[in-house]
């Protein structure tokens, strides 16, 4: 892309980041008639949810690679169905068991029953009831997600219309509820989980998606809160489900750029931001590496917050408290992912040959202390050397991912620390790589012969490639204290920053991560509603 | 087998053949016939003029032992479990301790210590739950004993033609031992359509061979298979309401408006305030019974001079689905809505359109006229129509011990 030196184009709106946040608020500011200029380091828009091709042939969902919050109101509101957004249905989990057999939760209410009492007739129905409960509670919170997170301390009008709306919406709940919620932000998913079932690799599997994208263990309070944020995105009809997008989640921010473009917003490429422009008080552009400046009267930041605070802007136009909560806010990266090209598929022990299970995640997570003891080895600075893996096949879902007959094969795996030991160098990513293979070889024996190529990312590579800081797959852990009025720091939760006319809103601010989109579109209209 | 199959019951070599249309249902897990004709007809008349057999292996059955055995059933049910004798069966609902309905089914006293339980949802959780500090054993058994239910007026005839010992004495809610084609089976005078009929359970590895036997001992009487869309227009002429249709299990509720009592649902005969002890939702039920339900179940009546003169406006004569509709239809009383109907359907022995519908008191007292929505050529009206008392079909000869095989007149 070619760059300009500018000076003179001056803008509206710059928006820093073209990952599914920035563009989102590209979009939304340009649809009220705002001049957007999104200005993305690297040479493709996306983000962490970008779809690159490796291997000739070959697309891999890099980063993020599952659809299941991106809120619907976005994709009705930026038409992204015209421009191409499809989220095809991922509709099972298996989980193969050491001793040959598996535990499968399918997309249908009976053959999942079916498949839990096989195992516990117990746990079957406290299934039914735990996802019940679940989905309530989830429904319960909810309506907070969309709300701008007033802040507790303020005198503000806002800020108190905030607060009584949401304290009338927590009387409305019944006792009962609240108090399942008090507990549910409280707990670990371990006691949680112990309360409801009795089938361990049920438990391990359930316990799995309470600790993706934090540092913490099944065991660690808090992580609860994480398994309910999970269920927030099955709750809505239309959604119901994990998804994977067509042509994984690169589709998805293809399609939002799409949208953006479709309704003015220019998107420069290959455009690193340096600095963020402050005159007399106020951000008033942005500075490139390249030398390149750009004028606008708001700038909007939907990069992490380190970068977004510590990184484009001096210190001395914030205050010390802030920049002090900023640098206490935990970006640990926790999570490494393995891509794979694939002559064929997986051929798992416990369901032999093609089957429904390739359709769906397959999850390594036999109990919950398999996983609590791959978060020890992470505890202190290793990468686990049984690690959570949560696989899934885009090519069975989306043809179009692969060559005729082959594969391509996506594992997150949990954990492997930002800050490992030593610090990660190629023969650890390496190491990392083939733990993961020989892992995934005791179910699935094949593996390894099955492999034409491999790309193997650690959180390091993350933060090097998509420009997480920390490489957390959130942009900060979901951790109770650093959710909602306190993402990502005190009295700045609302999409406003310290310096006027700086702006932030990517998943390191409320509601948090996921290809959810939600801080994004909350985050424009929080910049429309100063306008005037 | 495939993977993701559903569960056939031991009938399936037998049902899935002898339906023509090949219209399967799914039912708890497993997938069963919803007709064997091309229509409903002769299913349906079959019930109410001849005899029907209908698999009903799908419901849930636990079996529940041990010397606390009636404790527990005391404790989880409405009904007053201590009091009921061996062989009785009871129908009741379940609560949980807000007195609202989570289930409904039959219990039934085998021996002193030896209960069945049947429901329409999983209970095991539950029973354990309150089983706590019991000495008793709960086995699910749902998938190990076939169920097959005989419906009609010549149920009887055709099981004294097949059984080792008559049934010409078996009360109605009340179980024997007995055997069919030489396999013991238990059979009960039970029923889900409100006509004489019997429910008989049997291992599975009998099942084939008394199907068998029972069509050779049914042939001259006009025997019919028949599937779950026949009994349903059957079970809401009987004015039985269905679990997920007529009522939301108060577990699988998202709000309280979706719950309901006993007393809103006509139980409350099934309610015995004056057992002993306490059981789950005893409380909320006793405040409940003192003040009165805010809703009730009741039966609605079409008018058919009503419906001639909507359909009439637009040039047709009335039309009414030949089968039991389960979208849910608004009820009002001078414009203003006052209750919804659950489930509405055609009575071909009544020559009525009957709907079980939920009314606010004051609404619910017999004989209060009210309307029901309907769609006519796309376009919405009121349909006018009476509460009535439910059953709608109440034949003598349901409740009758012993009778003759030649069925008398029934009762309205």
């Amino acid at each position: 892309m070619s760059s300009t030196t500018v000076g003179t184009a001056r803008y509206d709106a710059i928006v820093i980041g073209a990952g599914h946040n920035g563009l989102i608020a590209a979009a939304y500011l340009a649809r009220a008639g705002k001049k957007v200029l999104v200005l993305e380091r690297r040479e493709i828009v996306g983000g962490a949810a970008v779809t690159e091709e490796i291997f000739p042939g070959y697309k891999f969902t890099e980063f993020s690679y599952v659809v299941s919050l991106l809120r619907p109101e976005i994709i009705r509101d930026l038409e992204l169905p015209r421009h191409g957004l499809k989220i095809l249905p991922l509709p099972s989990t298996v989980t193969p068991l050491a001793n040959g057999d598996y535990l499968a939760g399918w997309d249908d209410h009976d053959q999942t029953r079916r498949e839990i009492y096989r195992h516990s007739p117990r746990d079957a129905e406290a299934a039914d009831e735990y996802s019940r409960v679940m989905a309530r509670a989830a429904k319960a919170i909810k309506p907070v997600i969309g709300l701008v997170p007033p802040d507790p301390s303020s005198l503000s009008l806002r800020d108190l219309r905030g607060l009584l709306r949401l304290g009338a919406y927590a009387r409305s709940l019944s006792d009962k509820e609240l108090y399942r919620i008090a507990k549910l932000v409280t707990q670990s998913s371990a006691d949680l989980l112990n309360e409801w079932f009795e089938f361990d690799p049920l438990k391990g599997t359930k316990s799995a998606s309470g600790i993706i994208g934090t540092f913490l263990g099944p065991h660690s309070p808090g992580t609860a809160y994480v398994l309910l944020h999970h269920y927030m995105g099955e709750i809505d009809g239309a959604f119901r489900a994990w998804g994977f997008a067509k042509n994984g989640t690169g589709g998805v921010t293809a399609a939002i750029a799409s949208s953006a473009r479709a309704l003015g917003v220019e998107i420069r490429t290959n455009a690193a931001v340096k600095q963020v422009i402050v005159r007399n008080g106020r951000a008033a552009g942005v500075a490139l590496e390249n030398g390149d400046e750009f004028e606008a009267r708001v700038v909007m930041s939907a990069a992490d917050p380190k970068r977004t605070f510590l990184g484009f802007v001096e210190a001395k136009h914030f205050p010390d408290e802030f920049t002090q909560a900023i640098r206490a806010f935990r970006v640990r990266g926790s999570s490494g992912k393995v891509n794979i090209a694939l002559s064929e598929l997986p051929d798992f022990t416990c369901l032999p040959g093609p089957g429904p299970l390739h359709r769906g995640a397959i999850s390594i997570s036999p109990s919950m202390e398999y996983i609590e003891r791959a978060y020890d080895e992470a505890k202190y600075g290793q990468f686990s050397k049984r690690p959570y893996i949560d696989m899934v096949i885009p090519s069975m879902i989306d043809r179009d991912m692969a060559p005729p007959g082959q594969h391509v094969m996506s594992c997150f795996v949990q954990y492997a620390p930002y800050d490992i030991e030593g610090g990660w160098d190629d023969a650890k990513r390496d190491a990392f790589g083939e733990t993961v293979i020989s892992t995934i070889e005791q179910y699935a024996p094949n593996i390894r012969r099955a492999i034409v190529g491999m790309q193997v990312i650690t959180p390091k590579d993350i933060e090097r490639i998509a420009g997480i800081t920390g490489g957390n797959i959130f942009h900060g852990e979901l951790l109770l204290h650093q959710l909602f009025f306190l993402r990502p720091a005190p009295q700045w939760a609302d999409f406003r920053t310290p310096l006027p006319g700086y702006y932030f809103g990517a998943s390191g601010a409320h509601p948090g991560g996921g290809v959810m989109g939600a801080a994004g579109k909350l985050a424009a209209h929080e910049v429309l509603k100063d306008w005037k | 087998m495939s993977l993701l199959e559903l569960k056939r019951t031991p009938f399936h070599e037998r049902i899935s053949r002898l339906s023509l249309p090949q219209n399967f249902r799914r039912w708890a897990g497993y997938i069963t016939v919803g007709s064997y004709d091309l229509g409903l007809d002769r299913e349906y008349w079959a019930i109410r003029n001849a005899a029907a057999l209908i698999d009903v292996t799908p419901l849930m059955k636990y079996l529940i032992e041990g010397p606390d055995a009636a404790r527990l059933l005391h404790r989880i049910t409405t009904r007053d479990v201590l009091k009921m004798a061996v062989g009785q069966v009871y129908y009741t609902g379940w609560c949980d301790d807000e007195g609202k309905m989570l289930d409904d089914g039959t219990v039934s006293r085998l021996a002193e210590q030896r209960f069945r339980m049947t429901s329409a949802e999983p209970s095991l959780r539950w029973l354990a739950m309150n089983a706590v500090g019991m000495d008793v054993k709960v086995t699910e058994v749902t998938d190990q004993v076939a169920a097959l239910s005989l419906q009609g007026p010549k149920a009887r005839a055709i099981l004294n033609r097949c059984c080792g010992k008559s049934l010409d004495s078996l009360k109605y809610f009340r179980l024997m031992e007995n055997t069919l084609a030489g396999h013991a089976v238990t059979i009960s005078r039970t029923g889900y359509t409100g006509d004489l009929g019997f429910e008989i359970w049997m291992d599975n590895a009998d099942a084939l061979a008394i199907w068998d036997a029972l069509f050779v001992a049914g042939d001259d009487y006009g025997l019919a298979p028949c599937g779950i869309l026949a009994m349903d227009m059957a079970r809401v002429e009987a004015g039985l309401f269905m679990i997920e249709v007529d009522y939301n299990p108060a577990n699988h509720a998202w709000i309280d408006g979706q719950k309901s009592t006993p007393y809103e649902l006509g139980l409350d005969w099934a309610v015995s305030l004056d057992k002993e002890g306490y059981f789950v939702g005893r409380r909320a039920l006793e405040r409940e019974q003192r003040e009165g339900p805010a809703w009730k179940l009741m039966g609605l009546e079409i008018a058919w001079e009503g419906m001639e003169r909507i359909y009439a406006e637009v040039g047709l004569p009335p039309q009414i689905p030949a089968m039991a509709m389960r979208g849910s239809l608004p009820v009002t009383a001078g414009g203003q809505q006052v209750g919804y109907a659950s489930t509405s359907s055609w009575s071909p022995v009544l020559k009525k359109y009957i709907a079980l519908v939920h009314l606010q008191r004051p609404h619910y007292e017999p004989g209060t006229p009210l309307s029901m929505e309907i769609t006519v050529e796309h376009h919405r009206r009121q349909a006018p129509g009476t509460v009535v008392k439910l059953p709608f079909y109440d034949p003598e000869w349901k409740k009758a011990t012993p009778v003759a095989d030649k069925p008398r007149k029934a009762k309205k």
